[in-house]
């Protein structure tokens, strides 16, 4: 495996000057990035979550060379992003969500012309991209109107082409799918997928739609206040936070609400009873000391929500990183 | 090269999309040349050669000033008119990660556009202007090419000018007031409302060594044959050290905003 993005040890700082007072202005520090450190092998797809204001697009602007880290290093594509940023640009491809590379007043067609001069893309390159672009983006009948009469959908999908247009080795979206429709965001993905696929693309996505996630990445980073507080798999995910499953069962007759080591019974409902209980535990001691005092009729296992997870993750990491209260 | 010529050429097509404007700024340019050309007929009765003008001179003078308004973006709707909104929103940061020099990519998006307002908001108000009122022409056709030579080098010194104004967005955030005080000055200073020739004494000399003598006084001396000589490669001289100085500016104006981008975050 090779790795395409190294992270270690970066933080970054910003100074904000607020206004105190009529003239005064004092200078405060935010932190938004605290001891990063990850590392991206080639053609993962990898999905960077977290809250607002948690540091992700602080880390994809590291990343992209836009932004100097306060401390640590990080290289990408083996070059320094803040140093040889016009080098790596061309190994690169970025979209913001909320910002676009095209040309507002030039039709979509006349952005790709700039771009395909910008990074050299040799002529038969830049034709088989755009009809795959166009193919699997739907962007054929788009091609002629300006940039501004673009719905946000069909902006986006122009901006992901316009990222790819030169073959980048990683991709860094920023939000892709805020404001898109539902059919919009399943076509993002498959086109995503696609291209990972095909090309070895390294894909590093953050979002606030955990479907995201869920469909395109096999690896998740959390982020929180500035910290890194998860990575690895979905299902990893699943067993943090305190997340538990929910043990379904229908007795053959009602009984009284269940009292079992190791699960809380959480409601009752005629013969019907929910037991929750820790998602890395095992349902199968449970179902054995049911079964032993009642006659069981039916059985399911309810996973936990990821929306859940995440939400319990945030709170729980943000209880560890709170400042300590302030003493005079 | 061929992706300046290719940014320029689109920027041409850009601005020539917008024809209902093109035509209402020619009619409003027709309108304003025909008021100014009979204020200037009054002032010239009562001295008729003032300013070393005579008064075919001085209503020639009116249509220029009508031809290089646009064409030199004296107020606004140049392409560096962006910059300073792509500033505010935080997009320049995409524009700065381009492999392409910032500066090079709105000079050329900006000379495509002058050339654009060249052939139609300069050369069509002067035709209705030459069929109007007497006017007078160069002579030959070297005086054509030095004409040409200073047009383009007033569109160089006020895209200089423009460029900085936009750039103080990076430090400002708002640059609608150092904008208007640079449209004011390129008003008054190059010539649009009283031609440099009338200005009093010394602030004369003070006006023609500023920049915005470039966008209207040096090329309509030029072509009122005004200048003869060495005095013709001066004036040509002037615009060029200007357009020299203020793109060395915009430069390092532009590398003191990159740093501040990615050092500052903003
Ligand atoms: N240029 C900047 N100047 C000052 N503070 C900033 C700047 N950029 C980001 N921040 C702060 O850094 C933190 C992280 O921001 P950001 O990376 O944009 O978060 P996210 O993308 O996860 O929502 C926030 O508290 C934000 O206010
Ligand atoms: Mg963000």
């Amino acid at each position: 495996m090779v790795s395409v993005i190294k992270v270690e040890g970066v933080g970054r700082d910003f100074t904000v000057r607020k206004k105190v007072g009529r003239l005064r202005r004092n200078a405060f520090v935010v932190t938004a990035v605290t001891d990063l450190s990850f590392v991206v092998q080639r053609g993962e797809m990898v999905g960077y979550i977290g809250p607002n204001g948690a540091g992700k697009s602080t880390t994809i602007k590291m990343l992209t060379g836009i932004l100097v880290p306060s401390t640590g290093e990080l290289t990408v594509a083996g070059l320094t992003p803040s140093v040889e940023r016009t080098e790596l640009a061309r190994k690169i491809g970025v979209v913001f969500g909320q910002r676009t590379t095209l040309w507002w007043d030039l039709p979509l067609r006349d952005s790709f012309e700039l771009l395909r001069r910008i990074y050299r893309v040799p002529d038969p390159r830049f034709r088989t991209n755009m009809r795959t672009f166009s193919d699997l983006l739907d962007l054929g009948p788009l091609l002629d109107t300006p940039v501004r009469q673009l719905s946000l959908g069909q902006r986006m999908r122009g901006d992901i082409a316009a990222a790819l247009l030169h073959d980048p080795e990683v991709v860094y979206l920023d939000e892709p799918t805020i404001g898109l429709d539902v059919v919009s965001k399943s076509n993002l993905r498959d086109f995503l997928r696609e291209t990972n696929r095909e090309r070895g693309t390294t894909v590093l996505l953050t979002t606030h739609d955990l479907d995201d996630i869920e469909q395109i990445c096999s690896r998740v980073m959390v982020i929180d206040h500035g910290r890194l507080v998860y990575d690895g798999g979905l299902t990893g995910l699943h067993q943090l936070g305190g997340a538990r499953r929910t043990l379904v069962v229908d007795l053959v007759e009602p009984a009284a609400a269940l009292e079992l080591p190791g699960a809380e019974t959480v409601r009752v409902e005629g013969p019907r009873q929910w037991l929750s209980f820790p998602a890395d535990a095992s349902a199968a001691p449970l179902i054995a000391d049911i079964a032993e005092r009642h006659e069981v009729a039916d059985l399911s296992i309810r996973e936990p929500d990821i929306e859940a997870v995440i939400k319990q993750l945030y709170t729980n990491t943000s209880a560890w990183s709170s400042p300590p209260p302030f003493v005079e | 090269m061929g992706l300046l010529y290719a940014v320029a050429h689109l920027s041409f097509r850009r601005y020539s999309t917008y024809r209902a404007a093109t035509l209402a700024g020619i009619f409003t340019n027709c309108v304003f040349g025909v008021i100014i050309c009979f204020t200037y007929i009054a002032v010239w009765e009562q001295n008729p050669t003032a300013g070393g003008y005579d008064v075919t001179d001085a209503l020639t003078y009116v249509w220029l000033g009508q031809a290089m308004l646009m064409t030199v973006a004296m107020w606004s709707g140049g392409a560096t008119d962006e910059l300073a909104g792509r500033i505010r929103s935080g997009d320049v940061a995409l524009d700065l990660h381009r492999p392409v020099s910032l500066l090079g990519w709105y000079l050329a998006s900006d000379l495509g556009r002058a050339v654009y307002h060249l052939l139609s908001r300069g050369v069509a108000p002067t035709i209705v202007g030459s069929l109007l009122f007497d006017l007078r022409y160069p002579p030959d056709v070297l005086t054509w090419l030095v004409f040409a030579l200073s047009v383009a080098l007033a569109v160089t010194v006020s895209f200089g000018v423009r460029m900085l104004v936009s750039a103080s967005a990076f430090w400002l955030l708002d640059d609608t007031g150092v904008k208007q005080l640079a449209a004011v000055c390129a008003t008054f200073f190059s010539g649009l409302t009283v031609p440099l020739v009338l200005f009093p004494g010394w602030t004369r000399e003070v006006a023609s060594l500023l920049p915005w003598a470039s966008y209207l006084q040096v090329p309509a001396d030029l072509w009122l044959g005004k200048l003869t000589g060495l005095d013709v490669l001066a004036a040509l001289g002037f615009q060029a050290i200007w357009t020299v100085i203020l793109l060395w500016a915009c430069h390092g104006a532009l590398i003191l905003a990159n740093r501040k981008v990615v050092v500052q975050g903003g």
